[in-house]
């Protein structure tokens, strides 16, 4: 069964139609890379999986149900996260408060009174998280914003995964890192495919897609136009798909 | 000692010139008849917190609006409609003394409702909408009370402002309760988390499912409400609804929480670092008081604190960025 179905999404903001009633789907344990060139609707497109954009016509199926009218909270908690681009932390707040931020384990003391946040669980499981996935940060408590990109993104990545994902959708996770930092990005999608979640790598680098994808779909204009299988394809068929030459 | 200021995230420094204000103040001030400092006294102490109390609570509501990234203006304005709405429906309309609660807390909190409403629905900005319900509370405050102030509290209401139970002045310790619940929230909740989440990057907020629009809404009615406690408190005070209290009030509050570690641009507040913030502005006015300088000069000096404290916070920000 997909973990995820998409059948004829279309939006349009204003005058614009950005999407055309995009067919699209991904199964569980499955890579799939997104690429397109800029405007071809590759954001909009996963944000109306994420629901933080509602759709105007089709149907989107996560895990067997239909969420086309779910709001992103609640397809949250069903298991769909998004890593974005640039706005995923919050700076001022420490890593693990934001590892668990919007879903702050809480306690009540005697059951009475209103509930505060458990904060010796957040770091424990914080820390937890981060030492399984190999991620290295001076310390949990200092603000994210003093950290690197590149360990920022583990940071936003960590946070994606620490509550059983069945799908991740990453928009450019590797485009602001080291050649070194992407490597473990890389690595880190590796690892939950092989946990069995599905993920959607929107990239422009062509490269980290090839590595990590077992299929690519390209999206230009707001149709999906091509739909390739990595094994049958190269990159040159990919590019000419991007820029429309075929 | 660090680590408990670092947990409570009260800053050192805020507590350093809090110290170094006090030893100024004690040895400026004249000396009293039986020769201490007049500063030092007991009297003057309870006097102090006594005149913070009331701003000290609307520091409180400035604080979790501007860590989130907010800002209200119309909080003096506000205390001044509680003030006069209390003292109106048990004075004018004779209701029962708890009425005056009610009034003062229930107009604190609809102002600051209808603040969240037109800034979440509306979409306009927050330092408009505050700027103009600083003219629409205080205009309608004059309305009510016919420009005059509404005399005679019950005695039930007197003892909210004038009473002095073990010999500490009532105020104090409805600011010291209001001010450890608001510290508890907003340090210790989920609801607090997503504050200063919310004033350090509302997109991140919203991606994490946190409900932006509501999360605004009940902070704008917490400090309304606020607004409301400190009018009932201030009515209390000198047995009136008046319709000028808290007049320039809201500069005190805003300051007060500057001073005391509120980010101005969202992301980090502590409420108890307000209060020390609070008493910082309390210890100076009285001190001027004391040295009989002219109030004139004391708003000077308010307001160049404001911008002193925001100048050094903008010079530690590029310096740690630099880093």
């Amino acid at each position: 069964m997909s973990i995820i179905e998409l059948s004829g999404v279309e939006k349009s903001f204003g005058a614009v139609q950005v999407l055309h009633g995009v067919d699209l789907t991904v199964e569980a344990g499955e890579v799939v890379g997104l690429v397109g060139d800029n405007g071809a609707g590759k954001s909009t497109l996963m944000k109306s999986i994420t629901g933080v954009y509602t759709t105007d016509k089709g149907r989107v199926m996560f895990d067997g149900q239909d969420v086309t009218q779910l709001e992103p909270g609640a397809r949250r908690k069903m298991g769909i996260e998004m890593i974005y681009q640039d706005l995923a932390l919050a700076p001022q707040q420490d890593v693990a408060n934001n590892i668990f931020l919007g879903r702050e384990p809480v306690k009540r003391l005697f059951g009475l009174l209103p509930a505060f946040v458990d904060k010796p669980r957040i770091d424990d499981q914080a820390q937890g998280m981060l030492d399984r996935l190999g991620v290295h940060v001076p310390s949990i408590h200092i603000p994210v914003g003093m950290l690197s990109g590149g360990q920022q993104q583990t940071i936003a990545i960590a946070r994606a995964l620490t509550f059983q994902p069945k799908l991740v959708i990453m928009d450019e996770p590797t485009a602001a890192l080291a050649v070194r930092e992407v490597e473990s990005v890389l690595q880190l999608i590796a690892q939950m495919k092989s946990d069995g979640i599905a993920t959607i790598l929107i990239s422009h680098r062509l490269n980290d897609v090839f590595a990590a994808c077992g299929r690519i779909v390209v999206l230009r204009r707001g149709n999906v136009i091509a739909d390739l299988r990595r094994d049958e394809t190269d990159m040159a068929e990919v590019v000419s798909y991007i820029v429309g030459a075929h | 000692m660090l680590k408990l200021l670092e947990r409570t995230h009260v800053r050192p420094e805020s507590l350093a010139v809090l110290l170094a204000l006090v030893v100024v103040m004690a040895i400026l001030s004249p000396v009293t008849s039986s020769g201490i400092r007049v500063f030092l006294t007991a009297n003057n102490f309870f006097n102090i917190i006594l005149a913070s109390a009331t701003f000290g609570i609307l520091a409180i509501g400035a604080t979790y609006v501007i860590s989130a990234a907010g800002i209200d203006l119309s909080l003096g304005s506000v205390l001044g409609l509680a003030s006069v709405a209390g003292a109106a429906l048990v004075v004018t309309l004779e209701w029962p003394w708890y009425f005056a609660i009610i009034g003062a807390l229930g107009a604190g909190a609809a102002a600051g409702a209808v603040n969240g409403l037109i800034i979440t629905r509306g979409h306009v900005p927050a330092f408009i909408v505050t700027l103009g319900m600083l003219g629409i509370a205080r205009g309608l405050a004059l309305i009510i009370s016919n420009g005059r102030g509404i005399y005679g509290l019950p005695d039930e209401i007197l003892f909210l402002g004038q009473a002095r139970p073990w010999g500490v002045p009532t105020p104090v310790f409805i600011l010291i309760g209001v001010a450890l619940v608001a510290h508890y929230i907003l340090a210790h909740t989920p609801f607090g988390h997503h504050t200063l989440a919310l004033g350090d990057n509302e997109n991140s907020a919203r991606a994490t499912g946190i409900n932006v629009r509501r999360q605004r809404m009940v902070l704008y009615t917490i400090s309304g409400l606020m607004a409301g406690i400190a009018g009932l408190v201030f009515t209390a005070r000198v047995n009136t609804g008046d319709p000028t209290a808290g007049l320039n009030y809201e500069l005190l509050a805003i300051t007060a929480a500057i001073i005391g570690g509120t980010n101005l641009f969202g992301g980090r507040g502590s409420i108890l670092g307000t209060m020390i913030g609070a008493l910082i502005m309390g210890v100076l006015q009285n001190g001027l008081n004391l040295m009989a300088v002219q109030a004139y000069y004391q708003q000077m000096a308010i307001g160049a604190v404001l911008i002193a404290a925001v100048w050094l916070d903008q010079i530690r920000t590029r310096g740690r960025s630099l880093q």
